[in-house]
């Protein structure tokens, strides 16, 4: 690659780059080859980025006037709201950003799954976005517990109550993680504490998923292998920045309409009540983006089943790149999975639904079949359809997208290196 | 790299679409000016939320009740988060404060401006050494004042620095007579 | 694929028609009030904010608490906007507990614009005990803390009837239509003419209820003046900026796309 011809022109830059490369790095980063047929789904990397700053810059900003304990928490999140210069704004970027963030990481997930860009080369990127996106779901989770709110209270009692289905040590394990003998301060105090560094946490990772992407590169929409650099490849900059930075603004109108139009619609009335200890709201609901694991989670009539299923579900995405059996990947060229990923689709868009609603009647029985469906796609479908589906004609290099016949790597090889 | 090189070769041909070179300048300029100015206005606010609040800019006013206070004697209250003696003096003081030369004061400022006129005896001041902004202890140091233990400034019965690394006199807060009793400062 | 697509979408909408007619009917939908502060230009009505603080002060809050609120913040913009001096004269009006004094006692002093509102009770357990056992909920944020907001606000507050027969309501619950279980243990407070509006409004239920929902919804969301504003400029700069950067992105594409 290109970092390697990379000399700093000035003499003081060049002594700084022999001792820590930094500007190589740079160079690297901004002439990165890139396949030039990324569309619009490619530009979520770079606003999970965005979001993750984002969130991390105002979480910092909150935690300077937020106070940390069971008596003040709620009282201090007002001050912020009414009292501290723009309080208001930073406390509703971040907790909508929450929210935004999860929107951008499904659609990063669900782009990876109809491209294929969990398999082989790219299974480690792919195992490292998985352990972000459950750092990101327990960040939130611990996050929307600071507020002190019923919710929050409701919220953190339910979910460190899945550990008590453990057996043997299960309720050890629960007052362990509650300091005390329910939800109480100590658990506020070292939520918080938590709070703030799953993000560090978070960052690392990215830092590796990035990594772990340079060496193989991206993926690209035909799902085939390209020589780098090469006229199927653009530099990073300014070619896709400036495409992610367009799709970035895009995503930042709608998440301003949230901040500025409505930024409580996503979270839940009842966390503007404090924590009360006596009470529990009429319905417990976790925040939307966690409502299909909750949906799995209910739809098992059995404690310690429920928690097993619902943390399988997401376990299962780990070993996805060896449960796949298809050697083409994009779904563009696989007419058979491409109607399974729909429906896989809908089926977690569904399941999503069912966790809102009361865990009864029909709602039960939906997110009975659903939960049965999501398993069923990865331990059956996938495996299945990837040995007997015929697949469409691939094409030998992105800029000859339409040829006729059947792929042939090595022809495809030849041409490239032609050009 | 192909590409770009590409790129460089075909516009120096296009000599006739320099027009267009420039119309794509300008929309770059245009975009990272405008993209500038988007961050400053977002990083305003991550700085001013450190600026004191709504709240405490509100807490800026303290009454005090000084009916008790005998001659000779000072009370310490808090204003803002910070000490503010208040000393009733005596007339010898007041007296000894007023024959200081100025020429002997590091910041040389009178007596008389430092009190309220006609109520010369109440001497109201923030008790906040100016070197480093430790408290002075009363009755102490060579000039029956106070005197900072931390870095040993000395202040007259004014309040005045007259030795020591302080370079000025203690401040006096904005105040004023509610009645005889009461002060209210701020 | 597409008539699946279709299929599936059928039942999804099937499902759902029949999950929202289903759910149980009891109560009923909010009253949809025009609030003049809906919408992204939305602002509150100052005059009915005035006359809301009115309602507050003189009736709930003998059993309301709003002790997010001080007095300071009814003089401030996108709120009631009373004069600095009508402020001061609302605090004033106030006897504030403060303290320790040098005795060590606690004492009262009239208000100032920096109190926070002063509550009827001096804790909860206090306030359930004067109203029944049932505790007269905080009011600060209490429009962001119901489902259906300033709307259900005002619907409970002129949602008191005569019990459908068949309904039994023990000692001190009321019938409300609008209420979560038609049961309420607050009583109807508002009568007309229970108020004498300083700008000669009739103070009938309706406008009462109006112009307190209207104060409880700036208690709540006392940003919201600024919020729009601000949303309104931001959205605007980002289309802008959107453009410009859209243009660029495809003066630089267009290297690429011309090679084709």
């Amino acid at each position: 690659m290109s970092e390697h011809e990379y000399v700093p022109k000035s003499k003081a830059a060049k002594w700084f780059n022999d001792r820590l490369p930094l500007l190589t790095l740079g160079a690297h980063l901004t002439d990165y080859p890139t396949p030039k047929n990324l569309n619009y789904w490619w530009t979520f990397g770079g606003i999970l980025t965005f979001c993750l700053i984002t969130q991390i810059v105002t979480g910092i900003v909150l935690a300077m006037h937020y106070v940390a304990h069971a008596d003040l928490a709620f009282g201090s999140v007002e001050h912020i709201m009414r009292n501290v210069n723009y309080g208001w704004l930073i406390r509703y970027i971040h907790s909508n950003g929450a929210s935004m963030f999860f929107l951008a990481v499904y659609i990063h997930i669900f782009r990876s799954l109809f491209y294929g860009s969990y398999k082989s080369p790219r299974e480690i990127i792919w195992i490292l976005g998985l352990l972000i996106y459950l750092l990101m779901m327990a960040a939130a989770f611990l996050g929307y517990v600071l507020p002190w709110g019923q919710m929050s209270f409701w919220g953190a009692t339910v979910i460190t109550n899945l550990f008590s289905a453990i057996p043997l040590v299960g309720d050890s394990i629960t007052t362990w993680l509650w300091g005390a003998y329910s939800v109480d301060n100590p658990t506020l105090n070292r939520f918080f504490s938590l709070h703030y560094l799953f993000p560090f946490l978070i960052l690392g990772l990215v830092v590796l998923h990035i990594w772990a992407l340079h060496i193989p590169g991206n993926n690209n929409p035909v799902g085939i292998d390209i020589k780098k650099p090469s006229k199927d490849t653009v530099p990073f900059h300014p070619y896709i920045t400036i495409k992610d930075a367009f799709a970035l603004l895009m995503f930042m109108i709608i998440f301003a309409g949230f901040v500025f139009f409505s930024p409580n619609v996503l979270g839940h009335s009842d966390n503007y009540i404090p924590a009360n200890p006596l009470v529990t709201p009429a319905h417990i609901v976790p925040e939307w983006y966690l409502l299909p694991f909750y949906a799995i989670l209910r739809s098992v009539p059995d404690k310690l089943g429920g928690v097993i299923l619902m943390f399988s579900a997401i376990f299962i995405l780990f070993v996805l790149p060896w449960l796949d059996t298809s050697k083409v990947r994009s779904a563009v060229f696989r007419p058979i999975y491409r109607q399974f990923f729909w429906i896989l689709v809908i089926d977690v868009l569904m399941l999503g639904y069912v966790g809102a609603m009361p865990a009864e009647g029909v709602y039960l029985a939906l997110a009975r079949v659903g939960t049965i469906y999501y398993f069923l796609h990865f331990i059956v479908v996938l495996p299945v359809v990837g040995l007997l589906e015929k697949t469409d004609p691939i094409p030998m290099s992105i800029s000859e997208p339409v040829i006729t016949g059947g792929a042939e790597p090595s022809l495809a090889r030849k041409i490239n290196e032609k050009v | 790299m192909v590409l770009s090189n590409n790129y460089i070769i075909s516009t120096l041909q296009m000599s006739k679409e320099e027009k267009k070179v420039k119309r794509r300048d300008f929309l770059f300029t245009a975009s990272y000016v405008v993209g500038a100015v988007g961050i400053g206005a977002v990083i305003w606010p991550m700085i001013d939320q450190m600026n004191p609040d709504k709240a405490q800019k509100a807490l800026a006013t303290t009454e005090v009740d000084i009916s008790q206070i005998e001659p000779g004697k000072s009370i310490t209250v808090l204003w803002r988060g910070k000490p503010v003696f208040l000393k009733r003096r005596t007339p010898e003081e007041i007296q000894e404060a007023r024959a200081v030369s100025l020429d002997d004061l590091p910041d040389p400022q009178k007596d008389e401006e430092r009190v309220k006129e006609g109520k010369d005896e109440w001497l109201v001041m923030l008790g906040v050494c100016t070197h480093l902004g430790c408290v002075p202890l009363k009755d102490k140091g060579d000039y029956n004042g106070w005197f900072c233990p931390c870095h040993g400034s000395h202040y007259d019965v004014s309040g005045r620095v007259r030795k020591g690394p302080a370079p000025t006199n203690m401040e006096i807060p904005k105040f004023e007579f509610v009645d005889n009793n009461t002060i209210k400062i701020g | 694929m597409k008539k699946f697509n279709l299929i599936i979408n059928k039942i999804i909408i099937i499902l759902f028609l029949t999950i929202v007619s289903s759910q149980s009917a009891e109560m009923t939908d909010p009253i949809k009030v025009d609030w003049s502060f809906k919408g992204i230009t939305g602002k509150f009505d100052r005059a009915s904010l005035q006359r809301g603080f009115q309602v507050y002060k003189e009736v709930c809050s003998s059993c309301h608490s709003m002790q997010y609120l001080s007095y300071r913040n009814l003089g401030e913009p996108g709120g009631p906007e009373f004069t600095e001096a009508e402020v001061k004269a609302i605090a004033a009006s106030f006897e504030v507990t403060d303290g320790p004094d040098n005795q060590g006692e606690m004492f009262t002093r009239p208000g100032r614009p920096s109190d926070m509102f002063v509550s009827p009770h001096p804790n909860k357990e206090a306030a359930a005990a004067a109203n029944g056992g049932a505790y007269p909920p905080d009011m600060s944020v209490l429009v962001k803390a119901r489902k259906g907001g300033a709307n259900y606000i005002y619907s409970v507050l002129v949602g008191y009837e005569e019990p459908p027969t068949g309904v039994k309501l023990d000692q001190g619950v009321y019938y409300n239509k609008y209420m979560i279980g038609n049961k309420i243990k607050m009583p109807n407070n508002l009568e007309d003419g229970l108020v004498e509006y300083a700008d000669g409004t009739e103070s009938t239920v309706e406008q009462m209820a109006k112009d307190v929902t209207t104060f409880l919804a700036w208690a709540a969301e006392p940003e919201l003046e600024e919020r729009h504003k601000t949303g309104v400029k931001v959205i605007i700069y980002l289309v802008l900026l959107t453009i410009l950067v859209y243009l660029s992105m495809k003066k630089i594409w267009s290297r690429v796309d011309s090679e084709k």
